[in-house]
């Protein structure tokens, strides 16, 4: 700040406050001479006495102007004054995220063995990690973790890029990036229907997709690199198992050529920027201990 | 002075009410507009591109600021959940900010990047879709109604006259990069830039 603005606040600020210390002395004596101390006018037999402030509410504003001065010299209220407390909003931030900190620290650092699997069996720290996910994983994932449409489910051991403590730290800690590219222009819409349905067949009817040959060639030539020969699928590239009847984006004819035609693009957002390595074991220990 | 003479001149009493209350004014406000903390824009800080310019408009039309607020206190409550604090250089180019003094929604003010681009096309279709508590609203016309970009080289004009950056080519580009996107696109595009630009860990 200027000097010029800081003198400003503090004529302005400190010129007022004499200012109502004066109206408030001058104000303060009602004149004497009066006998009857009444204002003087009349409206309809109706006067108006001239009495003196009550004590309490003129003590009270000294008080506060007494309350005002102080605070002036402890706070920084007076333009460049930085007060003798040296207080600031970011010093008090500061000072209460270091000492969450800390405890934070101090509590995670009392666990036996600081591995994802290890935490995953400390009581107390799958408890923070419950919290921490409520907090940064809900919102997609739910809040019971059973994800939703395209959010995958945490808890039924069914992983789409591995489900080893290693492997969920990473996910969350890089994040993940799904490409299912679109087929529907390449392929035509008849061929795409052939190889949804051959998809759909996949492990829940398996006579039947094996009696779909022209969709079975389609899937070899075009999804088997990803998917898997028998839809296994493929944790490196992300790519779902399709002979289970785990559905990420619903398992009807409907959604299966959409996913299908349209591709799909699920993203993971990595979270290495935004929490601390600490916090992102606690959640991996939690997601893991879900589904175990 | 007496307060007799005060109280029977009232054109008095206006001009000295006004100077009590003036003093507020005076102190708090208008050596704001002279401060470099809050006149001058953060490093790096941008005005919003065409696309985001119609999805901010979008977000304000549907009420969005009504229950999302976009100002983070320092407050360690805040900031372990929404990210670092906001400071007033990111709303240099607001006209108006958002700031809001209301959430019944969380603060969005750092919600960019967040969440992926189809996680805000799902949830602002129907928020219940992903976030089965939600209690807001579905905008689902927003995937119907497209932009046509008729007034968004306008727009970046008035905002210029009022101290926003934007080059003539902004502005002249502006109707080409908004034309035929979706009014979702146009509010996924705001979204995904909020707060970007301060990042911290917690």
């Amino acid at each position: 700040m200027s000097n010029f603005w800081s003198l400003w606040i503090i004529v302005i600020t400190v010129g007022s406050l004499i200012g109502l210390l004066w109206l408030l002395l001058a104000n303060r004596k009602i004149d004497s001479t009066k006998a009857d101390q009444k204002t003087g006018h009349e409206y309809d037999g109706i006067e108006e006495y001239d009495n003196p402030l009550p004590a309490w509410w003129m003590n009270m504003f000294l008080l506060s102007i007494v309350f005002a001065a102080i605070y002036l010299i402890a706070y920084p209220g007076l333009g460049n004054f930085k007060g003798l407390l040296g207080w600031t909003q970011e010093k008090q931030w500061q000072a209460e995220v270091t000492k969450a900190d800390a405890q934070f620290l101090a509590m995670y650092n009392s666990f036996p063995e600081l591995t994802v699997a290890g935490l995953a069996g400390e009581e107390q720290a799958v408890k923070m990690g419950k919290r921490l996910f409520a907090n940064n994983c809900a919102i997609c994932h739910g809040s019971d973790a059973g994800g939703s449409k395209g959010y995958p489910n945490l808890t039924n051991g069914v992983w789409l890029y591995g489900g080893s403590p290693e492997q969920i730290y990473t996910s969350i800690n890089d994040g993940r990036r799904g490409a299912m590219p679109p087929w529907g222009e390449s392929l035509g819409e008849e061929n795409v229907k052939l190889v949804s349905n051959y998809v759909r067949d996949l492990g829940a009817n398996q006579a039947q997709a094996d009696a779909n040959t022209q969709g079975k060639t389609i899937y070899a030539t075009y999804c088997a690199a990803c998917h898997g020969g028998s839809g296994e699928g493929n944790i490196y590239l992300g790519a779902p198992n399709l002979a289970d009847d785990v559905w990420l984006y619903g398992g009807s004819d409907a959604e299966i050529f959409e996913s299908i035609s349209l591709g799909r693009s699920g993203e993971m957002p990595a979270h290495k920027d935004l929490l601390s390595p600490e916090k992102v074991n606690l959640l991996a220990a939690y997601v893991y201990s879900l589904s175990k | 002075m007496k307060h007799e003479v005060v109280e029977k001149n009232i054109g008095l009493m206006i001009i000295l009410i006004i100077v009590a209350i003036s003093f507020g004014f005076l102190v708090e406000i208008v050596p704001l507009f002279f401060l470099k903390t809050t006149t001058e824009p953060i490093k790096g800080l941008k005005p919003l591109p065409a696309l985001a310019l119609e999805g901010r408009d979008i977000y304000i039309r549907e009420g969005c600021n009504v229950c999302h607020s976009q100002m983070i206190r320092p407050f360690r409550s805040e900031t372990e959940r929404y990210g670092h604090y906001s400071v007033a250089g990111e709303h240099i180019y607001e006209h108006p900010f958002l700031w809001g003094s209301k959430r019944t929604g969380p603060d969005l003010a750092r919600v960019g990047q967040r969440y992926s681009d189809e996680w805000h096309r799902a949830h602002l279709t129907n928020p219940r879709d992903v976030v089965p508590e939600s209690n807001m609203p579905g905008f689902p016309w927003l995937n119907e109604n497209v932009l046509t970009g008729e007034l968004t080289g306008q727009k970046m004009k008035s905002l210029r006259r009022v101290g926003v950056p934007y080059t003539d080519d902004d502005i002249n580009n502006a109707k080409a990069a908004v034309e035929g996107k979706t009014e979702m696109d146009a509010m996924v595009a705001y979204l995904q830039q909020l707060g970007t630009l301060i990042q911290t860990k917690r």
